[in-house]
């Protein structure tokens, strides 16, 4: 009898995690600096059992205004972010910052679509979603299903950052600047004033190996300066929250391996197979999903430094 | 009891993974549709399809790692003592928006006998290899590559990048152990800035389709003498690079000539013997 309560009630949990907008669960956060929050996303691949829910994303509260920073990996995730934001300030949630426009980031995008929310990108961002939205949403439709993804939308940014953006939510400014091309060609980082925090995107990656779909020489540049930002902790794409600007070291370290195996590859004439199978293996044991993302970044930049 | 509550918990766990994996089952195989026989008869006009195994071998990857550029080899298998040669290699990615993604043709003295490129390749798909030989027959061969996940997407990385590399063209020479001047057998490469578009995405903003901006032709001589030529289609990865052998005929001058859809003929020459950049 005991054993059929049990069954229950789990039905019941489930039931309510899932498919109860009434009682909606709100993502776990945590307040770094003072009215400013962070989901740490787990370090995984994007999956139906994790919603999505990989990268980190938080938001920050102002005196009259709140903004978001990343929506995540699904509808589902944003909208328990929302319900989070909620249990803390009932403030309108003016600005909606993306930091690129990879499906981790910018999938949960529609949960907050309504008057008088801007959604915010590098001036690169339309074009990134014009390409790639539609290839996305079928890809992941394979990877997380239909109910996850049939929700989802590519909201294309209402408010464009061509260099540098201030953005005011009251007695709180956020400067918004964005950057060459370097993981993506639509990266943008938002710098919150008040507390000297930094939200890098995936300009920043710990323990998750970094990811290149960029260029990775653009991406070593923007790291020198982006180091010159005067923040004290950063909130990477992946990986935890860390001192500012120590936390470049290592993903500064496996770019520069990578570039200079890809580099005496391509001067020995070897072919880009041979460079996805050996550039970059002596980082393996320094990074999580190595496997899933090192052979990737190498074709990626064996196809960039052939140009040299 | 902890053990009683460990089993709710597989059960919980187990119920959330049947929910994915319900949800996800008939998206999941795309692969069930199979589109070959119909490519059969778009492309190679219902022609025969013999068995290719002893003629010519297909090399990628099993999983694409880099959904907009993954690597492609195609290697004749022909014996030294047969007296067939391959005219031509049809290169077909299924599943793709445009699943013919070249034709390759090998010139009628240059021994081609490998050639590399790169695809973009957009879902689970067979990729077939179609050989034409001078028998007048069609040989077929295939292998099976899984799409890559994450953020990768066959699109470009650095698109203002790839416009400015418009119309730029290497050619570079490799040596090869066992292959000098002896046999006469190198291997060279030729690569083209292009941002190679595919045509198939729309502007959001003004609901219009981005057209199409790729390389459709590319030729590739020594002196006069056809080396390669390859009719190409939108699968083929931004800056068209192209890796192959061929026989060196005593000729001066190595000749490329490539053209796109918006009518640019971008041309170029090299020493023979140069071993390029």
């Amino acid at each position: 009898m005991a054993h059929r309560i049990w069954i229950l009630a789990v039905l019941a949990i489930l039931g309510a995690s899932t498919f109860s907008p009434a009682q909606q669960q709100e993502l776990t956060v945590s307040e770094i600096a003072p009215g400013l929050f962070v989901h740490g996303g787990q370090t995984a691949l994007m999956t139906c059992e994790n919603d999505g829910a990989i990268a980190n994303i938080g938001f920050i509260i102002g005196e009259h205004a709140v903004a978001v920073i990343d929506t995540g990996g699904s509808v589902r995730e944003a909208k328990q972010l929302l319900a989070a934001i909620r249990a803390r300030t009932d403030k309108p949630i003016r600005y909606v910052i993306n930091t690129h426009g990879h499906p981790d980031h910018a999938f949960g995008n529609a949960a907050f679509v309504r008057d008088g929310t801007e959604f915010v990108g590098h001036r690169n961002l339309p074009r990134a979603l014009t390409t790639r939205g539609p290839f996305y949403i079928d890809a992941f439709r394979r990877i997380m299903g239909d109910q996850l993804i049939d929700e989802v939308r590519m909201v294309a940014p209402t408010l464009l950052v061509d260099d540098t953006t201030k953005l005011d939510l009251g007695s709180r400014t956020l400067i918004l600047r964005a950057w060459p091309a370097a993981h993506s060609d639509s990266d943008l980082s938002v710098l919150d004033e008040q507390t000297n925090t930094l939200f890098a995107g995936d300009l920043v990656f710990l323990t998750h190996i970094p990811v290149l779909d960029g260029s990775l020489r653009g991406w070593l540049d923007v790291i020198d300066e982006l180091g010159t930002l005067p923040a004290q902790r950063v909130v990477p794409g992946h990986g935890p929250v860390s001192e500012w600007p120590a936390a470049l070291a290592e993903e500064r370290r496996y770019l520069e391996v990578l570039a200079s195996d890809v580099r005496a590859l391509v001067r020995r004439g070897a072919p880009i197979t041979v460079a996805a199978a050996m550039a970059a293996a002596s980082e393996r044991s320094r990074w999580q999903l190595f496997d899933d993302y090192n052979a990737r970044n190498a074709t990626a930049a064996f196809s960039e430094i052939e140009w040299e | 009891m902890p053990g009683h509550r460990f089993r709710l918990f597989c059960i919980a766990a187990g119920l959330l993974s049947v929910m994915c994996g319900a949800r996800l089952a008939p998206a999941a195989t795309p692969e069930a549709y199979d589109p070959w026989p119909g490519l059969v008869q778009d492309i190679f006009n219902d022609r025969p399809m013999n068995d290719g195994a002893d003629v010519i071998a297909i090399e990628m990857p099993y999983r694409a790692e880099d959904a907009a550029i993954v690597p492609v080899t195609l290697r004749t298998k022909l014996s030294p003592g047969d007296s067939r040669r391959v005219l031509t290699i049809t290169l077909v990615i299924d599943q793709n928006p445009a699943p013919m993604a070249a034709k390759f043709e090998l010139g009628p003295d240059a021994k081609v006998s490998e050639i590399s490129t790169r695809v973009r390749v957009n879902n689970y798909t067979d990729v077939h290899a179609v050989a034409e030989l001078s028998d007048g027959k069609l040989y077929m061969t295939k292998t099976y590559v899984k799409a890559s996940g994450g953020c990768s997407a066959p699109a470009a990385k650095n698109a203002d990048e790839a416009r400015s590399r418009l119309g730029q063209m290497r050619y570079r020479q490799f040596t090869r152990p066992g292959q000098g001047p002896v046999s006469g057998v190198r291997e060279a490469q030729v690569m083209i800035g292009h941002p190679n578009n595919s045509g198939l995405q729309m502007n959001q903003v003004t609901q219009l389709y981005i057209p199409a901006f790729f390389v459709h032709e590319l030729r590739l001589w020594q002196d006069d003498g056809l080396v390669l030529a390859m009719e190409g289609g939108i699968s083929i990865s931004e800056d068209p690079n192209i890796r192959f052998t061929y026989v060196a005929n005593g000729a001066k001058r190595f000749r490329a000539e490539a053209k796109d859809t918006e009518g640019h003929v971008f041309r170029n020459e090299w020493k023979s013997d140069d071993p390029g950049t």
